[in-house]
């Protein structure tokens, strides 16, 4: 799938110029749900981290990251395996020396990717809420903007072997992801596991015998905002990258818009009848999730489906999205505040799984190609996440001590709370 | 037991890259990429037990 650099008319580029322009929103978006479902004691410990982790990410992936990753193309290391040629890593050199940044497809992908790894660096704070040293998520996203999300998305998106398995394996169009889902989306989210495995739970979270306290987001008003700013965020990040990575023609995008929105609501919706049924009221915080998790799960295929078919991929997200958010607080003891592997790691994977079993005319093998994407994703990615933040956590502890948590991460790091008039409560709620 | 499971999830990788680099029919194929996926699956359980175990005695 996309092989080559996609040759844009100037018409064509200056529209993908626009719609990249709308791709922090999704990380402003976010940062917002982030900062919501949190406590209100760490709400601007957040939305600071959100800001330092996006500027990290930015300046390491211009410095080294898009070394790695490049574009469909251009120069990089090969691999000859059974008489057909991989390409594995890039070989740019370094501050992205002799690329002219003008409206050139590389220039378009070069800040298309600055955003996404950006937007990829604030999915962890998610799982770190009220726990991560800011100093450590800046190390932790320094590491996966220069080397985790690089090399996996040169294997995606930049020519490399995953998006060869078309063209010299025969499966379908290779592996397919038109919108992040895996190299934004589940490398984020898994990433996201990985810290809330190396932090341990908040204390108090879960009791001696396992039985996880509810500690309520502090804000739904927030997190509910969040979903509308990353909804716009959302149809830029996938227009232009179906554009600029699978080949999709610009007239698309009114398609991939139309079907970005389907998933999205449908999984809300879904989230929110869910909720209604089981709890007797909508929940707020869950139906948040179930928007987000819409709109991940959307990425891949939304340049790829039939309207009916976003919608049925919604709709399963929604449902998949609040069974994972249970399993992983009541049976796996895996604290995530706001529930970022449940949104961007299982919803993004089931996204993944989409293209091959609803997409348009899918192709023989498209289903192989999408597992092996997949089990890259658990294979190589997450094992690899886990032991570089584990490293990072033996040179420079990335827990805040049991003081900073006492006091709440705004206070402790940043000497002034968010809501500084408000009566901020103690740990009421907690298990004792 | 937590790297043991990312050993699985590792192997079940290797097993997924080299039915679909290395073999040529359809059919051996698509039956080891889904034992490398189930071998996945076992790592991905071991690592999550494990950390269960983990965590609840840390309190």
């Amino acid at each position: 799938m996309g092989l080559l650099v996609p040759s844009l008319s100037q018409a064509s580029a200056v529209l993908c110029f626009l719609l990249i322009l709308l791709v922090p929103l999704a990380g402003a978006g976010l940062a917002l749900v982030n900062s919501g479902l949190g406590r209100c004691r760490s709400a601007a410990h957040v939305m600071v981290a959100s800001l330092c982790v996006s500027g990290v990410a930015a300046i390491v992936y211009v410095a080294i990251g898009f070394s790695w990753q490049s574009a469909c193309g251009r120069s990089a290391h090969l691999l000859t395996i059974g008489g057909k040629t991989w390409s594995w890593i890039a070989a740019e050199p370094f501050f992205l020396r002799g690329l002219p940044l003008d409206l050139s497809a590389e220039s378009l992908i070069v800040l298309l990717q600055m955003f996404s790894v950006g937007l990829a660096a604030v999915i962890p704070l998610s799982a770190g809420s009220d726990r991560w040293r800011l100093g450590a998520s800046c190390a932790s996203s320094a590491v996966l903007a220069g080397w985790t999300y690089p090399v996996f998305a040169h294997w995606v998106w930049g020519g490399g072997w995953l998006s060869q398995l078309g063209t010299n394996s025969g499966l379908g169009r290779g592996f397919v992801d038109g919108g992040g889902a895996s190299t934004i989306h589940a490398v984020g989210g898994l990433t996201a596991l990985s810290i809330s495995w190396i932090l341990g739970s908040r204390r108090g979270k879960f009791s001696a015998d396992g039985i996880p306290a509810a500690i309520p987001g502090h804000s739904p008003v927030l997190a509910l905002a969040g979903c509308l700013t990353a909804w716009v965020g959302w149809l830029g990040l996938n227009s232009a990258g179906a554009i600029l990575f699978a080949g999709a023609e610009p007239s698309s995008v009114v398609l991939i818009a139309v079907n970005t929105t389907l998933s999205a609501t449908a999984s809300g919706l879904t989230a929110a009848v869910v909720t209604r049924v089981r709890f007797g009221r909508p929940d707020a915080s869950l139906i948040a999730n179930g928007w987000m998790a819409g709109l991940v799960a959307s990425s891949a295929s939304a340049a790829f489906l039939k309207p009916a078919a976003a919608i049925l991929v919604g709709i399963v997200a929604g449902g998949v999205v609040l069974f994972a958010i249970d399993l992983l607080e009541t049976r796996l003891a895996i604290d995530d505040p706001g529930g970022a592997v449940s949104v961007h790691a299982v919803a993004g994977i089931w996204g993944l799984l989409a293209v091959s079993l609803l997409s348009n005319g899918g192709s023989d093998g498209q289903w192989l190609a999408q597992l092996a994407g997949i089990a890259t994703l658990l294979g190589f990615v997450l094992p690899l996440t886990y032991v570089l933040n584990w490293l990072l956590d033996k040179f420079y502890r990335q827990r805040v001590d049991e003081e900073g948590e006492r006091q709440g991460m705004d206070l402790y790091e940043l000497g002034a709370g968010a809501y500084p008039e408000f009566v901020v409560h103690s740990d009421e709620f907690m298990q004792r | 037991m937590k790297a043991a499971g990312f050993l699985l999830l590792l192997a079940g990788w290797a097993i997924v890259v080299a039915a679909l680099l290395l073999l040529p029919s359809a059919a051996s194929r698509v039956a080891f990429v889904l034992a490398g996926i189930v071998v996945q699956a076992l790592g991905l359980v071991l690592a999550v037990r494990s950390h269960r175990v983990l965590d609840v005695e840390r309190g």
